[in-house]
């Protein structure tokens, strides 16, 4: 239990230094800026106090449980022993198939546990008036973030180099965004760069630079970089896919009810 | 008696209240428990590792994650808005930008996960011969890339409220800035390439993200002839894309 408690004191501790500088300049611009009080300050005082306090107890309990755990898993995963039983050539890219299921799934499972998603979600709902749903964009978002890890743990094994991946999907969301609802966009292109950040980032990190010091011929210096920036990349794809997917069934529909 | 029949049901009131918001964060941590459940019993057929600390650290998630949502709408969405509001009323373009840039610079010049990469980077420039391998060349180098991706997160979240000021078409902005990246991608040196990529994802924390969106939303509710969907999203956009460009430019002008 000491142990334990030291462990979240050092945690804390962190994270009141990650808020110290919003709280300053906060301050520094009600007082000499802007020279009037917070609305309701002892509720907002409340307020950050429990996001430092559930910040530090969630991101202690990631380390207890989440990476560990999910560190152990990747490489019993890539493990040859593992390989060699799944596949009957373990030379294959195909062998390691089970890596690629287990990426989309811890990917898709992360991104639904994602503060900063959820605080962007919420906002969505709010800015939409409701017709943005939470769980919707943070479905379709985390399957953004399924299919690119898919995709990165496949590069990673096969060697294939990351900028070809990259100008690739840039090109799509381009095409996409002249296509897609002016509405959705912006929110769409913000879903990529908060899905990678507490739970997601350092699972991701342990996960490619795992795998690319247990496939033959990978250099985890080189090899092991790029899966982040694939998350932030896909999930923009996904959720403009969707916002189409969506408008065209809407106009579907209006055109059936016409006639 | 009715002080302690009040006093019962305000309580019970409240242990109702946790209890729906502890439903929903673990309804939210599920995935998660799913997946590696599956996988460790399943796939791998092996026993929990640590049953009892791993156990200990989920209840420490899920009460962690209840907390942070609560307090996020006590505290980080009202400070947002409220900052959004008093800037608008007060109407001073420079203190507006002021604010935006320190915003941005502020909350990623200390960033833990930002000094990781790049340290990480300056161990890799130096393997490749491309800085001396010695420690005050490689301690500059990577005081130097974090202060110009944390430069570069001040000018995005500066760009993007004036671009809810001006109303520009977010789209113009981004799809240029991505030509941009692909441009400088020919020219970088390879070893940066990689890694550039990665910041532009580590520099949103998850502090940085709902302050920066309620900001966002609340100028652009504030401001006449803004749309909070519309206009209020896109700052985290630009803060992810310009440090991918910063970055790449500092390795060039560095290496060259």
């Amino acid at each position: 239990m000491f142990g334990a408690t030291v462990e979240f004191y050092e945690v804390f501790l962190l994270t009141v230094r990650d808020v110290a500088p919003v709280v300053l300049l906060v301050v520094f611009f009600q007082l000499f800026v802007l020279r009037q009080n917070i609305p309701n300050l002892r509720k907002v005082v409340i307020g950050v106090i429990l996001v430092i306090l559930g910040l530090s107890l969630f991101l202690m309990g990631l380390e207890k449980a989440l990476f560990p755990i999910g560190q152990i898993m990747a490489e019993q995963l890539s493990e040859s022993k593992f390989i060699a039983k799944s596949y009957e050539d373990p030379k294959s890219w195909v062998a390691y198939y089970w890596i690629y299921i287990f990426a989309a799934m811890i990917g898709f499972a992360t991104t639904i546990a994602e503060p900063s998603l959820i605080a962007v979600a919420m906002k969505a709902n709010q800015a939409s008036g409701g017709t943005i749903s939470m769980w919707g964009l943070r479905i379709v978002v985390a399957i953004g973030v399924a299919i690119s890890l898919t995709l990165g743990t496949i590069r990673i094994v096969t060697g294939t180099p990351l900028y070809i991946y990259i100008i690739v999907g840039y090109i799509i969301v381009m095409i996409q965004t002249i296509f897609s609802p002016k509405r959705i966009i912006a929110l769409a292109y913000d879903s990529g760069g908060v899905t990678t950040s507490t739970v997601t980032v350092p699972l991701v990190v342990a996960l490619g630079i795992g795998l690319s010091a247990a496939v033959p011929g990978r250099n985890p210096a080189i090899d092991g970089f790029g899966l982040i920036a694939f998350a932030s990349l896909f999930p923009i794809i996904t959720v403009l896919g969707y916002a189409q997917i969506t408008e065209l069934i809407n106009k579907n529909k209006k055109g059936k009810n016409e006639i | 008696m009715n002080e302690i029949i009040l006093y019962i049901k305000k309580s019970y009131n409240f242990l109702n209240y946790v209890f729906i918001k502890l439903r929903s964060s673990f309804m939210d941590l599920l995935p998660i428990l799913v997946v590696v459940t599956f996988f460790q019993l399943v796939i791998l057929r092996q026993p929990f590792p640590q049953f009892g600390e791993v156990f200990f650290g989920s209840v420490l998630v899920l009460i962690g994650l209840m907390l942070f949502i609560e307090g996020l709408e006590m505290g980080l969405f009202p400070i947002g808005e409220s900052m959004a509001y008093a800037l608008a009323k007060k109407g001073s373009l420079p203190w507006l930008m002021t604010f935006s840039f320190l915003l941005g610079f502020s909350t990623t010049v200390a960033e833990p996960a930002l000094i990781a990469v790049a340290q990480e980077a300056a161990r890799i420039a130096a393997e490749a011969n491309l800085i001396d391998a010695d420690q005050s060349s490689k301690d500059s180098y990577a005081v130097g890339l974090r202060l110009t991706v944390a430069f570069s997160v001040g000018i995005s979240i500066l760009l993007g409220v004036l671009r809810i000021l001006k109303g520009w078409p977010i789209y113009y902005l981004i799809i240029g800035g991505y030509m941009l990246v692909m441009i400088i991608t020919i020219f970088a040196p390879k070893e940066i390439i990689g890694l550039a990529y990665d910041l532009g994802g580590v520099t949103t924390s998850t502090i940085t993200v709902p302050l920066v969106t309620a900001l966002g939303v609340g100028l652009a509710t504030v401001i006449k002839g803004r749309n909070p969907l519309l206009d209020g999203f896109g700052l985290i956009a630009f803060a992810s894309l310009l440090p991918m460009i910063f970055a790449m430019l500092y390795g060039m002008i560095l290496f060259n």
